[in-house]
């Protein structure tokens, strides 16, 4: 039962990070997730110090409050500034990583997290913190968040299917049609946020961008429609999360880091080939070329 | 009373911060800064193989190990890119991630596993500037003084092939040794640099004072001095924090003290800064407001052929808006360019002759444009509106004479003051 709890948080986490990813990935932005990946810790400390708990709505606004001030400031920089992207996505994130590391150190009496904590995250401790109604266990508390994580995701994906469209793949157009571009980008960066704090716990900062990154750009690679994108990125997530709780095993090593593992493998893979097959069909095209002249 | 091992760590710092510097002008201005973070993110599996094989913690076996996996790590990334649609920044998380997640799993399979001591590899990656030991600062040492003085030895080169990668290769010059050194450059010093900071930080090391110099200096020579001086200062602030404060983790006051300086030139940089466009943008504001109030009093002041003007009737000249009318005028006023005559105001000789250049200059602007750009004359008036304020005396001169000392524009209305140019 816990194998199978371990499992369903990998692939729960997965597919929340695969929707996200497959826009960021689109409005090249992915290193603005990682970014934002790293620059909750301090929302998160500051809400652990007012509350005293891993799991509280006050955790969730915090970390929401400062992914959401580490797009501003990236913007901040990018545009006030005038400095160029990737430098202000560096400087933001840093500082802010900073700013967490030393809370943590300097309340390090009251605080139960660290920045080990952060990067790696338990996901095998994940069944062992039960949400209890009265005696009855309801299963691990990890499951009920992601779970509740996943359905605020998808129904901000289905009511707002057409302008994460449109504002993904041509801003300027979707400005030109009147739709606000800044509160979709906006939305976008505070789902990033919740998502990376809800999966933290059990995956930790740097896998979440394993999740959110891998296969989404595997599924890019596979196709050029949306839709599709969103099916093939969520399933190579779910499939990397289950082939990785086996090779964790076989390698006895860290469970997430396994699954992220395992989705490099495939991205390499689906990489392998693209390549193989342009090359394969290139040559023919060319050879047919040649062939209708003769 | 400084202590032996204070200084140890002060100078491995310093020299840290100076060798990161240095390479972060290159990578900052090839657009490329996070590709330091990626670096970073990847010694890890090299660190712990390293390990693995050799089953020793020197430092000399793992600073290996962490180079070759950080030269692995940028040449996946250009794989990606030149074989697949995805772009650099994508290609940058995805290997960032995917390495930094193979090290997690060699590192725990160690760590489960029978490998006899190997506890602090991790310290490897997340930065322990305050206990490093003194063999280890000696290498750090070697590798940062052989970074600066390899850009030294190549400086010509780099600074052609960074501005224009194009163009070197068209001349002959070696790109891709020249990328080469510099991605070798970039492994080396993410792997010295990470231990005073850690992992995460690192990119901050590399990215921050080449940002920060920016913002003073448009030379490559001065942006690597500044940056270099930015760095070495911040390292020691951050030194000296964390031994004042011993509770105090060194390498997130390094990068605490990087970003306020960064902050602070993104501010008030004389030329850059955001403070300085802003007040720059203000005196264009007042400057243009005034002009704008003279020109319309001299306007109407010629048409009713009275000194002086009511303000209810300048303000509906323009439509001013109500406050910035009163505050040019009141700093009209005081520079004496108009007076008051009892209720109204007048231009006063000074003001006089600056509302008739304004005049002039809008004039000759639109003869200038309807006779040399061949533009309509019914075309032309906005385009002066914006010039009157710029254009310089000299330029002045130069279209009275290039316009051949006319007396009146394209509405045959009368160019002020043009006999003063005839000599």
């Amino acid at each position: 039962m816990n194998d199978f709890w371990i499992v369903l948080t990998g692939a729960l986490v997965a597919v929340n990070c695969a929707i996200l990813g497959v826009f960021l990935i689109l409005r090249k932005m992915a290193m603005v997730g990682d970014a934002i990946s790293h620059a909750v810790l301090p929302g998160i400390v500051i809400a652990y110090l007012i509350s005293n708990s891993r799991n509280s709505l006050f955790m969730l606004v915090g970390a929401a409050a400062f992914g959401v001030l580490t797009s501003m400031l990236i913007e901040l920089f990018y545009k006030k500034a005038r400095l160029q992207s990737d430098a202000s996505i560096g400087i933001t994130f840093t500082w802010l990583f900073a700013i967490g590391v030393i809370l943590v150190t300097a309340f390090s009496g009251n605080v139960d997290l660290d920045q080990e904590c952060v990067l790696y995250g338990d996901i095998a401790y994940i069944p062992f913190d039960t949400w209890m109604v009265g005696n009855n266990s309801l299963g691990p508390a990890a499951i009920w968040l992601l779970s509740g994580n996943f359905l605020v995701l998808l129904t901000g994906l289905i009511v707002g299917y057409r302008g994460l469209f449109i504002t993904s793949f041509d801003e300027a157009f979707s400005i030109g049609l009147g739709i606000n571009a800044g509160t979709w980008h906006y939305a976008l960066m505070a789902a990033v946020s919740l998502t990376v704090v809800l999966s933290f716990n059990s995956v930790g900062a740097i896998l979440v961008v394993a999740f959110i990154v891998v296969p989404p750009a595997a599924a890019y690679l596979l196709s050029k429609r949306l839709d599709a994108m969103l099916w093939i990125s969520g399933l190579i997530g779910i499939l990397s999360a289950i082939s990785g709780f086996f090779l964790a095993d076989l390698w006895n090593a860290s469970i997430s880091a396994s699954m992220a593992v395992s989705a490099g493998i495939i991205f390499a893979c689906v990489f392998a080939y693209t390549v193989i097959k342009r090359r394969l069909f290139q040559k023919t095209e060319e050879s047919n070329f040649i062939e209708s002249w003769q | 009373m400084l202590d032996i091992n204070l200084i140890w760590v002060l100078a491995g710092c310093a020299l840290i911060g100076a060798g990161s510097s240095v390479v972060g002008v290159f990578t900052f201005l090839r657009k490329e800064s996070l590709v330091g973070d990626a670096v970073a993110h990847s010694l890890l599996p090299g660190v712990v193989l390293a390990f693995m094989l050799f089953q020793l913690k020197s430092i000399w076996i793992l600073f290996p190990g962490a180079l070759i996996a950080g030269w692995l790590s940028l040449l996946s990334i250009s794989g990606i890119t030149q074989y697949s649609k995805i772009k650099p920044d994508t290609a940058i998380a995805i290997v960032l991630s995917v390495f930094f997640a193979v090290g997690i799993v060699l590192l725990t399979n160690v760590q489960q596993g029978t490998y006899g001591n190997q506890a602090g590899l991790d310290t490897f990656i997340f930065g322990k500037a305050a206990s490093m030991l003194p063999s280890e600062i000696n290498l750090f040492i070697l590798v940062d003084l052989i970074l600066i003085g390899t850009i030294f030895l190549f400086y010509p080169y780099l600074k052609l092939f960074v501005f224009d990668p194009e163009f070197s290769r068209a001349i002959g010059l070696p790109v891709r040794l020249l990328n080469f050194l510099l991605s070798t450059l970039t492994v080396l010093a993410v792997a010295t640099g990470i231990q005073a900071v850690g992992v995460v930080l690192m990119a901050a090391l590399i990215i921050t004072p080449a940002a920060a110099a920016r913002f003073f200096t448009n030379s490559l020579k001065a942006l690597i001095f500044i940056a270099v001086l930015i760095g070495v200062i911040s390292s020691v602030c951050g030194v000296m924090i964390s031994y004042t404060a011993p509770s105090m983790p060194t390498g997130p006051w390094i990068v605490m003290v990087l970003s306020l300086v960064a902050v602070f030139s993104f501010i008030f940089s004389p030329k850059k800064g955001i403070l300085s466009r802003y007040l720059l943008r203000k005196r264009h504001l007042v400057k243009m407001t005034d002009e704008n109030v003279l020109k319309a009093m001299y306007h109407i002041t010629n048409q009713s052929h009275k000194r002086a003007v009511g303000i209810t009737v300048l303000s509906e000249a323009r439509r001013f808006d109500g406050q910035q009318l009163g505050a040019s005028l009141k700093r009209l006023l005081k520079s004496n360019e108009i007076q008051r005559e009892n209720a109204d105001i007048a231009l006063t000789e000074k003001g006089n002759e600056r509302a008739a250049r304004v005049v002039r200059l809008h004039r000759l602007w639109e003869l200038y444009l309807n006779k040399r750009m061949n533009i309509a004359e019914d075309h032309v008036h906005n385009d002066a509106e914006a010039i009157e304020h710029i254009i310089t005396p000299e330029l002045e001169a130069e279209l009275v004479k290039d316009l051949g000392y006319p007396e009146s524009d394209p509405h045959h209305s009368e160019i002020p003051g043009i006999k003063s140019f005839r000599k």
